[in-house]
C-alpha cells in the first residue's frame, strides 16, 4: 500500500516486539508489519500474518516438472526415434525415473524460489525499505498502521510508548 | 510465551553469550577489515594450483585424450575417480543445511554456510571432469535433449550417464539456490554496515534484492527454506544414488551389485564431513570463529563421520561376504584381486583410513582434540579417493580375458588436473570467506539464546 502511513517503534530484543504485537492487536490497532534481523517465532501469528500458500506452488512446480520429464522422454525415446535398448519395450518406464524425479525437483526448487521473489517482491537493484536503522541488524521494529479501527482505545504511538519502544515516529510506506 | 523453555542438559550453540550487535560485527569482520596476508598467501597457493591445472587442462584438449595412462582395459580411471571424489565431498553441504534442518538440528546455524559453499565448488570441480573425458568439450550441448538436424537424434534417456548429467547439473543449480536464498539477509546487513556510495555498499545492495527483514516475507521465506530442505534431502541422496548406477547397472564384477547406491551415499557422506571438518578447523582459528564454531560442532561432526564410517565398513564387509558366499567365481576374484593383486597397497591403505582410523572417533578426548581430528580427517580423505581409485581401477584392469590384462598408472596430465581441481575448490572457498558471510549471522542470531537463561547467563534455569 504504497502512500499509506505507519507508526514505527524499535524494541530491544522479541520478546517485547511480541508483547507489543499481542496488545496492539487486542486493543483495535492493526499491525502493518515487523522489521526483525531473523525470524520470530509466533510473530506470524501475533501479528496477524496469514500462512503463505507458496507450498502450493512448490506442489504445482513438481507436477509440472514430473510431468514434462516423462512426456520429453517418451516422445523422444518412443515416438520421435524409437531405439530398441536391449529389447526392452520403447515405454519402459522404470529407466525413465530418475531424470524425471530430478526434472521434478528443478521445477519444483526454482518455481519455489522465484515466486517468494514475486511475492515478497525482491529483485536486484530494488531499494529496500528501511522504517527504522539495524532492521538488519539488531533492531526489533513494529510498524503499526497509523488509521486504527474504530474501536480502537488507544493511538499507535501512545500503544508503542507504553511498551516501551524507543524512536518512535510516523513514516509514509514506500 | 516467549522464548521456548529448553532443558538444561543442552549445551549452548556459542561458546560465549553474545548480542546481536556483536554478532554482526563479528561474522562480517574478515569481509570489513582487508585482506591479511595469510589470505593473500593462500590465494596465491591455490591460484597456482589452478593455474597448473589449467596448462594440463588445456594441452590435454589440445592433444587428446591419448595423454592420459589409459588403455583398452582400464579406460576410467583418475578422471572418474576425481568426478566421484568430487561429488560425494559435495554431500555434506546439502546434508548439513537440508537433512539437519528438517530434524531441527540447531548446530548446523554455525557450519552451513560454508559447508554449502563447499558443495557449490567440490560441485564444480567434479563437472571439469566429465566434461573433459569427453575429449571434445566444446560439444558438451550434445548431452542437451534439443531438436536437432540430425532426425532429430536425441539423447538415450535410458544410460545412467545421462542421468548423472541430470543429477549433477540439477544437484548444483538447486544447490546454489538454496544457498543465495540463505545470504539474502546477510547480505542486507553488509548492505547496511557498508558505507554510503562505495561500491560494497552498491554490490551488497543489488545482490540482496532490496531485502529489509519485514516480518512477512521472513514468513515466507522460512516456508521456502523448509520446502528447499524438503526437496534437497531426496536430491542429495538421488545423486550419488545415480552416480553410483554409473557403475551397478554394468556387468563388470566389482560393479555389478545392488549395495552400491546405499554404500555410494554414505561414502560420500563421510567423505564430504571429513572436508567439512579438515576447513572448519582452519577457517574457524584464521577467521577467529571460535566461538561460534565450537568444539561442540566439531565434536557431532566427528560423531557423524564415525557413524558414515561403520556403515561403509559394513557396505565393504557385505561385498565380499556376498562375493564369497553367491559362487561367483568372477566376483570371488576381483575380491581377492583387490587384497593380494597389484593395487594391494592402495586396497589397505582404504581399510585403514575408511575403517580403522575413524574408530578413534569413539573417544572423546581425540574428537575435543583438533589436531588429532584433523589428521583424521585427512586421513579419511585420502582413504576416500583411494576407495573410488579401487573401486573403478581393479574391477577393470583384470577383465574376463587374460590376454587383455593390463596395469595402470596415471601420467603428468591426470596429477596436474587433479591439483588443479583442488586450486579451483580453494580459490573459490578463498573468494567466498574474503566476500561473502562465513557463517550464516542471522541464523546465529535465531540461536543464540538457546539453552541460556534471558540474563545470558548459561544454565541459570
Amino acid at each position: 500500500m504504497p502512500g499509506s502511513r505507519i507508526v514505527v517503534g524499535t524494541f530491544l530484543d522479541e520478546d517485547a516486539l511480541l508483547r507489543a504485537a499481542r496488545d496492539a492487536r487486542a486493543r483495535g490497532v492493526p499491525v502493518h508489519d515487523a522489521f526483525t534481523p531473523y525470524p520470530i517465532h509466533g510473530l506470524d501469528e501475533a501479528a496477524g500474518i496469514p500462512p503463505t500458500r507458496l507450498g502450493i506452488v512448490c506442489f504445482v512446480g513438481a507436477a509440472l516438472g514430473l510431468a514434462a520429464a516423462f512426456a520429453m522422454q517418451l516422445y523422444t525415446s518412443a515416438v520421435s526415434w524409437p531405439t530398441n535398448v536391449g529389447g526392452k519395450s520403447f515405454t519402459a518406464t522404470p529407466a525413465l525415473v530418475p531424470v524425471a524425479f530430478e526434472v521434478m525437483v528443478l521445477f519444483a526448487a526454482l518455481g519455489t524460489v522465484g515466486a517468494l521473489l514475486v511475492r515478497a517482491k525482491l529483485w536486484p537493484g530494488r531499494k529496500p525499505f528501511l522504517p527504522a536503522s539495524g532492521v538488519t541488524d539488531d533492531a526489533f521494529v513494529l510498524a503499526l498502521e497509523a488509521e486504527t479501527d474504530a474501536s480502537a482505545t488507544v493511538t499507535p504511538a501512545e500503544l508503542l510508548r507504553e511498551h516501551a519502544a524507543r524512536h518512535v515516529q510516523e513514516v509514509e510506506v514506500e | 510465551m516467549s522464548a521456548p523453555v529448553v532443558s538444561t542438559l543442552r549445551q549452548p550453540l556459542t561458546s560465549e553469550p553474545k548480542s546481536c550487535h556483536q554478532v554482526s560485527d563479528e561474522i562480517l569482520a574478515p569481509i570489513e577489515r582487508g585482506p591479511t596476508a595469510l589470505w593473500w598467501a593462500g590465494l596465491a597457493v591455490s591460484c597456482t594450483a589452478l593455474l597448473i591445472g589449467s596448462v594440463a587442462v588445456t594441452h590435454q584438449i589440445w592433444t587428446g585424450i591419448g595423454t592420459w595412462g589409459l588403455n583398452k582395459s582400464v579406460g576410467w580411471a583418475w578422471d572418474i575417480t576425481n568426478f566421484v571424489f568430487w561429488v560425494g565431498i559435495g554431500h555434506a553441504g546439502t546434508l548439513i543445511s537440508a537433512v539437519l534442518l528438517l530434524f531441527r538440528q540447531r548446530w548446523r546455524t554455525g557450519v552451513n554456510r560454508s559447508a554449502e559453499a563447499m558443495t557449490i565448488f567440490a560441485v564444480m570441480c567434479a563437472g571439469i571432469f566429465p566434461l573433459i573425458h569427453m575429449g571434445r568439450p566444446w560439444l558438451a550441448f550434445w548431452m542437451a535433449p534439443y531438436p536437432n538436424m540430425r532426425g532429430p537424434l536425441w539423447v538415450n534417456f535410458r544410460s545412467p550417464l545421462l542421468w548423472d548429467a541430470f543429477a549433477v547439473s540439477t544437484y548444483f543449480t538447486v544447490s546454489a539456490v538454496f544457498w543465495y536464498v540463505g545470504l539474502i539477509p546477510d547480505l542486507a546487513l553488509a548492505r547496511d554496515r557498508a558505507v554510503g556510495g562505495s561500491w560494497k555498499k552498491k554490490l551488497y545492495g543489488l545482490a540482496s534484492l532490496g531485502w529489509n527483514g519485514s516480518a512477512r516475507t521472513w514468513s515466507r521465506y522460512e516456508k521456502v527454506c523448509l520446502l528447499l530442505a524438503g526437496l534437497a534431502t531426496p536430491l542429495v541422496f538421488s545423486v550419488h544414488t545415480i552416480v553410483s548406477f554409473d557403475f551397478a547397472t554394468s556387468v563388470v564384477p566389482g560393479w555389478h551389485s545392488t549395495i552400491f547406491p546405499p554404500y555410494f551415499v554414505c561414502g560420500a557422506i563421510f567423505s564430504g564431513m571429513a572436508m567439512v571438518l579438515t576447513l572448519m578447523i582452519i577457517a574457524r582459528r584464521v577467521l577467529r570463529f571460535e566461538s561460534y564454531i565450537t568444539l561442540g560442532h566439531i565434536g557431532a561432526m566427528c560423531k557423524m563421520t564415525l557413524m558414515t564410517s561403520c556403515v561403509v565398513s559394513l557396505a565393504y564387509m557385505t561385498e565380499w561376504f556376498t562375493a564369497w558366499y553367491g559362487g561367483n567365481p568372477n566376483e570371488w576374484f576381483v575380491v581377492v584381486n583387490r587384497a593380494l593383486g597389484p593395487y594391494r597397497g592402495f586396497f589397505w591403505l582404504m581399510v585403514f583410513c575408511n575403517m580403522l582410523v575413524p574408530q578413534l572417533f569413539w573417544f572423546e578426548k581425540v574428537r575435543r582434540c583438533l589436531p588429532a581430528v584433523f589428521v583424521l580427517a585427512i586421513l579419511v580423505n585420502v582413504g576416500m579417493w583411494l576407495e573410488r581409485f579401487v573401486i573403478i581401477v581393479t574391477s577393470l584392469h583384470r577383465d574376463y580375458l587374460p590376454s587383455s590384462w593390463a596395469e595402470y598408472s596415471p601420467t603428468w596430465v591426470e596429477i596436474a588436473t587433479f591439483i588443479g581441481s583442488f586450486g579451483l575448490f580453494f580459490t573459490g572457498f578463498f573468494l567466498f570467506a574474503r566476500f561473502l558471510p562465513f557463517i550464516a549471522q542471522s541464523e546465529v542470531k535465531g540461536v543464540i539464546r538457546y539453552a541460556r537463561a534471558p540474563s545470558g547467563g548459561g544454565h541459570a534455569r
